[in-house]
């Protein structure tokens, strides 16, 4: 894989981790607990989606075939999509979804962080842009974990389950293959191993804080980022796609 | 026709461009916000540099038409609107005159100079004392971080009881 393949593959790597969680927190609207909850979910949405217009567009520059970030996001097959699966599960109960944002954020936050130093100033600038608002996000889902595991007996049990039942794709956040290796080498990306200290000091913190308990590190499902996907995603871009394949270059 | 000799200076196009408006936020203009990066002459065309508030502020495209309407309103027909990303939009940008017409608005300015967290600070900050733009009381709570506009927290004054904005720090 030459250089440009390689970066394109990075760039849609952080594109569709924004892209599918974006439209997971979208499924929320008009369901959530609370009018706060609703808008607070819907503007973390939107902020991942305008992060993904960011890093598409980049990939579409990088790639240089004429597929802009629209055509890269509604017209790649399953296969083609390269976020971890932690994103992509479901959202399940409000205890999921913000256990699933904070595992998400933790580690966002700490990449983004690294990627604002990147060589290419592209990256660079899109990272310091997104960093701002991912450090919001985290704020918040962090909050929750908080208030959930340390609240009533029900939201507890719910956020250890949580807890329990996603850690096991946390484990792909910081596997490096040979992209990683390739953009870590070229000053352009972390090595993804550093940062798995520093997340795992915040959610052991966190998690401590909110009177949950960590799993023990290990067997970690992976596959996403090389486009094998748990069966989710497939029902995800049935309703991201759908307009666009059932009715090809409609406009707004 | 603008040539050379006749075109406006890009000072006097900034006092132009005071007149358009934010459109979520129509108290203040795009030069309170510190939206406009940069004006300038390149050659026969004018580029206007602006940064969006936020990735994903859908505002941003209605911003940049407005601002080509407002100065092709003027004569200029040989613009460009040039998107830049970095340095990232922060709070700081809003000028003076624009906190004060937000907080006349009912919409409480940032803190000042809190717009550059450093890692993990935010979590230390939540002490931050918001004032009622409406009585002024500092007798307030957060009730979310985020708000109507991804700009803005939701607040509510524990005196006057009035809910209101708060235009949060980035």
């Amino acid at each position: 894989m030459n250089q440009q393949d390689a970066l394109f593959e990075y760039l849609l790597r952080l594109g569709d981790n924004a892209l599918i969680l974006g439209h997971r927190l979208s499924e929320w609207c008009g369901h959530s607990p609370a009018l706060e909850e609703d808008l607070a979910l819907s503007n973390v949405a939107l902020d991942l989606i305008g992060q993904t217009q960011l890093w598409l567009n980049l990939a579409s520059e990088v790639e240089g075939k004429g597929r802009d970030a629209d055509k890269l996001a509604y017209l790649r097959d399953g296969r083609d999509f390269r976020n971890v699966l932690l994103v992509e599960q479901p959202n399940g109960d409000f205890a999921v979804t913000m256990a699933r944002q904070f595992y998400f954020d933790a580690w966002h936050y700490l990449l983004l962080r690294e990627l604002a130093g990147s060589k290419h100033p592209r990256i660079a600038e899109i990272a310091a842009k997104g960093l701002k608002e991912v450090t919001y996000h985290l704020e918040r889902s962090r909050d929750w974990v908080l208030r959930l595991g340390d609240g009533t007996e029900e939201s507890h049990r719910r956020m250890q389950t949580a807890i329990d039942d996603l850690w096991m794709y946390t484990g792909e956040l910081f596997e490096s293959d040979e992209i990683d290796q390739a953009m870590a080498g070229e000053g352009l990306g972390p090595d993804l191993a550093t940062l798995h200290e520093p997340w795992l000091g915040l959610v052991r913190a966190t998690a401590e804080e909110a009177t949950l308990s960590l799993p023990e590190p290990g067997w970690a499902q992976k596959g996403g980022k090389r486009g094998i996907h748990s069966e989710h995603l497939g029902y995800i871009l049935a309703d991201l796609q759908f307009l666009q394949r059932a009715y090809p270059n409609a406009t707004w | 026709m603008i040539d050379s000799l006749t075109r406006p200076d890009p000072d006097q196009i900034r006092t132009w461009l005071e007149d358009v408006s934010d459109p979520e936020v129509p108290a203040v203009s795009v030069m309170d916000l510190g939206i406009v990066r940069d004006v300038q002459w390149r050659g026969d065309e004018l580029v206007v540099a602006i940064t969006p508030t936020y990735s994903g502020c859908p505002a941003t495209s209605v911003i940049a038409f407005e601002i080509e309407a407002a100065l092709r309103a003027r004569g200029i027909d040989c613009l460009r609107i040039e998107r830049r990303l970095s340095p990232p939009w922060t709070t700081d940008w809003i000028t003076q005159e624009g906190r004060q017409r937000l907080q006349a608005y009912g919409i409480a300015p940032p803190a000042e100079n809190a717009g550059r967290p450093s890692p993990f600070d935010r979590f230390l900050r939540k002490d931050l004392v918001i004032a009622c733009p409406r009585c002024k009381s500092e007798n307030t709570d957060r009730v979310s971080e985020f708000g109507s506009t991804p700009c803005k927290a939701q607040y509510r004054c524990r005196d006057c009881l009035e809910p209101f904005d708060y235009f949060k720090c980035i």
